[in-house]
């Protein structure tokens, strides 16, 4: 009856020119599924629309999806955004065929926990949930 | 929590900042009443106007090219889209900004996703005051868009200046049952789609039913709206400048018959009540910590020992008398 807990905010997109946003759309309704509120912005996302969205969102965590392999490019781009637009605290994660060294440079960029493709979606779903019981106010 | 700094920021423009203020009251979080009196005697410059019709029917694609002809036209848009939650698991998927991308980084533009959380029809219990947040960072329109289920169009009409239905061809094989309620409280009528067939009959059909209404109708003549029947193909922008000019009828309408101030003096009786039923609840339900007692005394009701009357009394009976008049 009382507001105490809110859902998590999630913003999944799908940067960059290629392909088809099947994967992402799975991703979008299984964290629907797990009970958060998600915002899907669809295809060909520059870091500039991600990082705008997901300021006028208030979103907790943005997921991308990237099969393109400018992951090294997106991914810290969108990092810097959201810091510059006063977000620092964002989580970032996703994931896409991106090399266990790149997930490591990554993580020390400021990004989260990258999935490589087929991962099932309930382990991105307990990552975000555990990431938020930490990071949010209840 | 003391919202002053997040209020002056928001003043001031800062997008995340408004993002922030509006999750507040969005969760309702301890204060976000507070923070909305702080801003509540700033209100009444934007226009409000809420965009409703069943799902498909074109509204945020029709959303995106009215923000670009008010952008046009120098003014500052909002957008609250609406989408149901799941009243299973909590969640909800918000895909309206997937059609609003070619206004999405214009900084006269601010778009916000809203599940419909709690409520039961098409709209968050806190949409109305979402939007007086957005009234208060000083944008000029704001337009709400509203999946139209069960009651969320009456909700709609009750929140805005002004209500458009969208409408598609398709729509026509269910006018009939359109006629209760809906067709109340719309203030405009728009035909999507109408590249389809069918469109021009559907205008026709409501322009009978609406003229019939008119004839039998209560309102003194001076006063009467004469709704409008628009056709639009949002995908091509055809009929767009129609509609912004219908609006704008609409609102100089409601001015001059003095229906503005009517509509907006029921909107704050509504609201006050609703400030109250709110802190009510929270009273009984926080005050009387009656979920723990409901939990404490549930084997018992469920083994038939006690009913949940005698419960519900119990839980009510724990509560402090309050102060009576
Ligand atoms: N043929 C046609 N399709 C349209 C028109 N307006 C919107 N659509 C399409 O209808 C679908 C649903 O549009 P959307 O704006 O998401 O509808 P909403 O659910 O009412 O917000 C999309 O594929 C649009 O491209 C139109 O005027 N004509
Ligand atoms: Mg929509």
């Amino acid at each position: 009856m009382t507001a105490a807990s809110r859902p998590i905010r999630v913003l999944v997109a799908k940067p960059g020119l290629d392909g088809h946003d099947r994967g992402a759309k799975v991703v979008a309704a299984a964290l629907r599924d797990a009970g958060m509120e998600v915002v899907y912005t669809g295809l060909h996302q520059t870091p500039e629309m991600i990082a705008t969205a997901a300021v006028q969102e208030d979103v907790d965590v943005v997921g991308l999806s990237i099969l393109s392999g400018a992951h090294m490019a997106l991914f810290p781009r969108v990092r810097q955004m959201l810091d510059q637009m006063g977000r620092p605290d964002i989580l970032i994660t996703g994931g896409g065929i991106i090399p266990a060294e790149d997930m490591d440079q990554l993580q020390a960029l400021g990004i989260g926990r990258l999935f490589g493709p087929g991962t099932p979606t309930a382990e991105l779903i307990s990552y975000i949930q555990s990431w938020a019981s930490e990071h949010l106010e209840a | 929590m003391n919202f002053d700094p997040l209020i002056a920021r928001l003043r001031a423009g800062n997008t995340a900042a408004l993002a922030r203020a509006i999750s507040v009251v969005e969760n309702e979080r301890p204060g976000f009443e507070r923070l909305l009196a702080e801003v509540h005697h700033s209100l009444g410059r934007a226009r409000r106007i809420g965009i409703t019709g069943p799902p498909g029917a074109g509204k945020s694609t029709l959303v995106e090219r009215l923000v670009a002809a008010y952008r046009q036209a120098g003014q500052r848009v909002a957008v609250v889209a609406v989408d149901p939650t799941s009243p299973f698991t909590g969640g909800a998927l918000l895909g309206d900004r997937i059609r609003m991308e070619s206004v999405a980084l214009d900084d006269g533009v601010y778009i916000r996703s809203m599940g419909s959380r709690g409520s039961v029809g098409g709209l968050a219990t806190t949409t109305r005051e979402v939007c007086d947040l957005l009234d208060a960072a000083n944008f000029d329109r704001i337009l709400v868009e509203t999946v139209g289920v069960g009651q969320s169009e009456l909700d709609v009409a009750g929140m805005t200046d002004s209500t458009v239905l969208v409408l598609v061809p398709e729509s026509g094989d269910g006018i009939q049952t359109l006629k209760s309620g809906v067709i109340e409280v719309a203030d405009l009528f728009v035909v999507n789609k109408a590249d389809r067939p069918g469109a021009e009959q559907l205008r026709r059909d409501l322009e009978v039913t609406l003229g019939l209404r008119r004839r039998a109708g209560r309102q003194a003549d001076a006063v009467l709206w004469k709704h409008p029947v628009l056709l639009t193909v949002a995908t091509k922008g055809d009929g767009i400048s129609e509609l912004i000019a219908a609006l704008d009828r609409h609102h100089a309408w409601l001015l001059e018959s003095g229906t503005l101030q009517e509509r907006r003096t029921r909107r704050l009786l509504h609201r006050t009540r609703e400030v109250v039923d709110r802190a009510t609840r929270r009273w009984v339900w926080e005050e009387a910590r009656a979920d723990q007692r409901i939990a404490e005394r549930l084997e018992d009701i469920s083994a038939g020992r006690v009913s949940p009357y005698e419960v519900a009394a119990e839980v009510l009976g724990g509560l402090k008398q309050g102060e009576r008049t």
